[in-house]
């Protein structure tokens, strides 16, 4: 307890955790839909198109790669959510293929043009979160909750829209709602939330922070809100208890914050059985 | 003028065109049935007169008063839905969506519209239960009070008895035909050529040769023979 009181002490160590709540709070508002639309791999395919357009923001020398970023995972997104109507090459496989192929080329492009020493630790940072959480600055921060306030807000007020484009996209359309619309809303966002969590868990473990919540909240409750509700709480309670233990036991956060997400779900999904379903 | 008037159409997709030269109209009252093989292009009609798909030729034209957005649609199960966490209530409200535009929340006379059409369908006793522990029935009453929630003129029911038991087929059907009184214009595809013939006014029957007209019509025209023969015969045209 003392350790802990101390490590508070240390402004990076509340930025940390106000980032990580954040963050852990707007993926899973999302992760519901995700996960319904059969997308729950888009988080994994997403983080890897901004890893690549990382590489490139880096050969480059931008002083804030965010402008290069933010740009190129929103229009990935954007293509990927498409659903796939007369598309050639279909959601999972699409997803697989772009998450592949930005890794590989963003690893090579870092690998030659490289102008660090350490390039095998840039590329870990880069993929398993490890540190960046612990070295954001107070203008980060302040980015990320307005940002975070803004997912937010746009969710609540688009919940039923969501819930219906979710549901049914067809008969949503059929009736008159702007369905393409939500669907490119619903892209943006995602896109956005991702590019910030990749400080929290790099781009290898944002699929955890996506999908664990919505599959844990699933386990147990029957309507949609319900499981909204819950998967944001869960989530945030996670996202806490990761990084204090991380804290506590100097182990990585990102990594942490999973493994406390993944014990969390058995303990749901063995609810879920008592509960006769 | 009819509710929907189609001329010439064609529908297909990239691929190519799956029928061409459909010609019929749906007046107000109508219960209309689509009847056709596998791949004759049935549910391609549907969506293109719910202006999801484009036809690939002709045109579609609405009447009488309907706007392209108040056809209502029972459409078949997908897999999105079959382990989908939401409330009865909270799926019956969203047929109210269309009318909501821009306004995020619904409104007093929404949550009443659902109300009341759950109560009409039997089901405002399920209002909280989850829909994916409810029968097909069920599941089908769930979606139908939806589609009366976005509409009071047409509905579309896409295969709206696949999958269910003898008994509840026969609910299913009596329960479309009481909205049908009630004077909801209906148009269905149906695989079940007996029940088409005992509750529809009006025939499409699409494949290599097409025909449109009144029930009577069809059962003297060649397509009807041709189609009733095969299915009496015991070759199932559909299982």
């Amino acid at each position: 307890m003392d350790k802990l009181i101390l490590y508070f002490q240390y402004p990076f160590v509340r930025y940390a955790l106000i980032v990580g709540v954040l963050i852990a709070l707007c993926s899973s508002l999302l992760g519901v839909t995700l996960v319904l639309k059969r997308f729950s791999f888009i988080g994994d395919g997403l983080s890897h198109v901004a890893f690549g357009a990382i590489s490139i923001a880096t050969v480059f020398n931008l002083s804030n790669n965010m402008l290069l970023v933010l740009p190129v995972t929103v229009v990935s997104a954007i293509l990927l959510l498409r659903t796939g109507k007369g598309a050639r090459i279909k959601g999972d496989a699409a997803i697989a293929m772009i998450s592949v192929a930005a890794l590989a080329f963003g690893y090579l492009i870092m690998n030659i043009f490289s102008t660090s020493s350490n390039l095998a630790g840039d590329v870990c940072s880069t993929l398993f979160g490890s540190t960046s959480i612990l070295t954001l600055t107070k203008g980060e921060v302040w980015l990320c909750a307005v940002l975070s306030v803004c997912v937010v807000l746009i969710f609540i007020l688009f919940y039923n829209k969501i819930f219906a484009v979710t549901f049914d996209e067809d008969f949503a359309k059929a009736t008159g709602t702007a369905a393409d619309a939500y669907n490119l809303m619903i892209a943006v966002i995602i896109a956005v939330i991702i590019v910030l969590a990749m400080n929290l868990v790099g781009s290898l473990l944002i699929s955890a922070l996506v999908i664990f919540p919505a599959l844990s909240a699933m386990r147990i409750y029957d309507s949609f809100r319900k499981v909204t509700v819950f998967s944001a709480v869960f989530s945030v309670a996670c996202a806490l208890a990761g990084i204090v233990i991380s804290i506590l036991a100097g182990t990585p956060v990102g990594s942490t914050i999973v493994a406390v997400d993944v014990l969390a779900f058995a303990v749901c999904y063995a609810v879920g059985i008592a509960k006769g379903r | 003028m009819a509710y929907i008037t189609a001329k010439d159409l064609s529908l297909g997709y990239e691929t190519g065109v799956i029928v061409s030269g459909l010609s019929f109209s749906v007046n107000k009252g109508d219960y209309l049935c689509i009847v056709g093989e596998n791949g004759s292009g049935k549910t391609t009609l549907m969506k293109t007169l719910l202006h999801l798909v484009e036809p690939a030729g002709g045109v579609i034209e609405n009447g009488d008063g309907l706007l392209r957005n108040e056809i209502g649609y029972l459409p078949q199960h997908t897999v999105v839905q079959k382990d989908f966490p939401a409330s009865v209530r909270e799926i019956v409200l969203s047929g109210c969506q269309g009318r909501c535009g821009l306004r995020p929340f619904y409104n007093r006379e929404e949550k009443r519209l659902a109300q009341e059409n759950m109560e009409r369908m039997n089901i405002a006793d399920l209002a909280d239960r989850c829909y994916r522990d409810l029968s097909g029935g069920q599941q089908q009453r769930v979606l139908l009070s939806r589609a009366l929630c976005a509409t009071r003129k047409v509905l579309l029911l896409d295969e709206p008895v696949a999958g269910l038991d003898p008994m509840v087929t026969v609910q299913m059907y009596d329960l479309i035909a009481e909205l049908n009184k009630e004077g909801i214009t209906i148009i269905m595809i149906s695989h079940d050529i007996a029940s088409a013939i005992k509750y529809a006014s009006h025939i499409l029957h699409i494949g290599d040769s097409i025909f449109f007209g009144t029930k009577e019509k069809y059962l003297e025209s060649k397509e009807g023979r041709i189609f009733l023969d095969r299915q009496k015969g015991g070759v199932p045209v559909n299982g």
